[in-house]
């Protein structure tokens, strides 16, 4: 469904070149979650970026077959939706719910918006009395269900998940994980998840990729992650982290 | 570990008066500390943040703060006026914030910022100071004191950061040390470092440390004894490595919707929240 290969991505910053993604390559099947794991500055957001579209990159990058390029047609775009991570900034603070979900909408010029708009609230567990408030009238929570609504509301096959949950408490965190599983199980997305926790990387995606300063280090199915089975010493380093502080006995 | 605790607290409560009644942001809080790790655990406005302000007397206008007691080694801390929290702040007790980066001043070298907390509360040449300030960079396991003493804040890496701020706390030797989501902006595998070195200092110089956070794994692998609140409430205390085995059905439900590596489900717990929790 969606193939990268050597994928590279350059920012100059400050006259110097930086080299934020470097010859990255993977694939992603159809109906599969694939999760990109790295610590800040490892270029994994940028990965959900350049393939989105948003960042100039090298490489090749074909999705149903079709190479793309940075330019993207209308048709394109529809197929492929974001989900940010900061439902705080991802949603215009003057625009109502139901302004931000009818915008699409309006720019693909498709039919029955109210109808839509509805039924996409519904969707993700938000009720008829939230459509006319304001982002600020609404929980994080809420509005990460809003950022998840507006991004399926054009029916895309494929939805890239950038630390969906990062600025949400645990529980929070949770309803919208939840959330994500049945919706991509109710309309077979394919999904790649970026994420710098592992728990939550493991709990949807099968296949993983680590990432450390731009470079892949280590491609891993969900069950050698759990059983850390990593070859990497990084990958292992990152597994043993996350399992919270070990005291060295002095 | 000792005889008379460090810190205590009975019926701490912190209200915010508005225009739609009063904020009742911690509740009837009690608990005591002694030279130990003490976690507090919660999810946004459950109050731990709070409750660590409230005993660094911090808490704005026309915020209001009344306790039974709260004293610390025995001074009650409930009475004191500006000029006392002047002096007991950075000395007795210290607070490092989440994010160094909008916690240190940007138009100042570090280095000097660690001094001045050494010098407002000791009697210290400039030279003494600069000497002390150089040591506490080197306890922190920052590679270059000499180097990073030159530093201005926006130079300094996130983890980095947090240990400068760490090094500024700690200068005066303060006998309690509140961390308000230390590690929170940094990435596991330095959040590990950070805590092992503020672990052993902590052990080293024997100060109580309050360590705030909504990361249970955290919590639970580095703390002792844990606080869990809920609404404002201390809703369960227990021993840290007992965490797991929580009564309080909040607690329990709060540790079930973490996803974990090791233990795969497929749909994570949500918390239903009981009205009957916040009575």
């Amino acid at each position: 469904m969606i193939e990268v290969s050597d994928l590279s991505v350059n920012f100059r910053a400050g006259g110097r070149q930086i080299r934020a993604v470097s010859n990255v390559s993977f694939s992603v099947a159809g109906g599969e979650t694939f999760g990109v794991v790295g610590e800040s500055g490892s270029g994994k957001s940028t990965i959900l970026r350049a393939i989105a579209g948003l960042v100039a990159m090298t490489g090749r990058l074909t999705v149903n077959d079709r190479p793309m390029g940075r330019a993207r047609s209308k048709a394109d775009r529809r197929v492929m939706q974001l989900v940010f991570q900061d439902p705080y900034g991802s949603l215009h603070p003057r625009q109502t719910i139901d302004d931000a979900l009818r915008e699409p909408l309006l720019i693909h010029g498709l039919p029955e918006i109210d109808r839509t708009v509805e039924a996409a609230l519904a969707d993700v567990g938000l009720l008829p009395q939230h459509r006319f408030r304001y982002p600020h009238q609404l929980s994080g929570g809420q509005r990460q269900r809003v950022a998840i609504a507006r991004s399926l509301i054009l029916k895309p096959s494929i939805l890239l998940l950038d630390e969906p949950t990062s600025a949400l408490d645990v529980s929070i965190q949770a309803e919208i994980l939840n959330l994500i599983s049945q919706l991509r199980r109710s309309y077979q997305l394919t999904c790649i998840l970026v994420s710098h926790d592992l728990g939550v990387v493991a709990h949807l995606c099968n296949r993983i990729a680590i990432m450390r300063t731009g470079n892949l280090v280590e491609l891993l199915g969900v069950d050698s992650l759990r059983q850390s089975l990593a070859h990497e010493a990084y990958t292992r380093e990152l597994i043993a982290a996350s399992k919270g502080f070990t005291r060295v006995v002095r | 570990m000792s005889d008379s605790p460090l810190l205590e607290v009975e019926d701490l409560n912190v209200t915010f008066p508005g225009r739609g009644g009063a904020t009742r942001a911690v509740r009837n809080a009690s608990f005591s500390l002694g030279r130990e790790r003490l976690g507090i655990v919660g999810e946004s406005g459950s109050g731990k943040s709070t409750t660590g302000r409230a005993l660094l007397g911090l808490i704005p206008p026309p915020g209001l703060v009344s306790a039974k007691r709260l004293q610390l080694s025995g001074q009650d801390l409930s009475s004191l006026t500006d000029a006392d929290w002047q002096r007991l702040r950075g000395r007795r007790i210290s607070m490092v914030m989440q994010d160094p980066k909008y916690s240190l001043n940007p138009v100042l070298k570090v280095g000097r910022q660690i001094e001045e907390t050494y010098r407002l509360h000791h009697r210290a040449s400039q030279g003494e100071a600069r000497r002390r300030s150089l040591a506490m960079l080197e306890a922190v396991k920052i590679r270059d004191p000499d180097l990073v003493y030159h530093f201005y804040a926006h130079q300094l890496s996130g983890g980095m950061g947090q240990r400068v701020m760490i090094a500024m706390m700690l200068i005066a030797e303060p006998d309690l040390l509140i961390a308000d989501e230390p590690t929170s902006a940094l990435d596991v595998t330095v959040q590990n470092e950070v805590l092992r070195i503020l672990d052993d200092l902590v052990t080293d110089r024997g100060m109580g440390l309050i360590f705030i956070s909504h990361n249970l794994t955290i919590v639970s692998s580095f703390c002792d004894r844990v606080l869990v609140m809920y609404g404002g409430r201390i809703v369960e205390e227990c021993k840290a490595s007992e965490l797991s085995a929580a009564r309080h059905p909040y607690t329990r439900a709060l540790m079930k919707a973490v996803p974990v590596l090791d233990r795969p489900v497929s749909e994570l717990a949500v918390v239903i929240r009981d009205p009957e929790w916040l009575r």
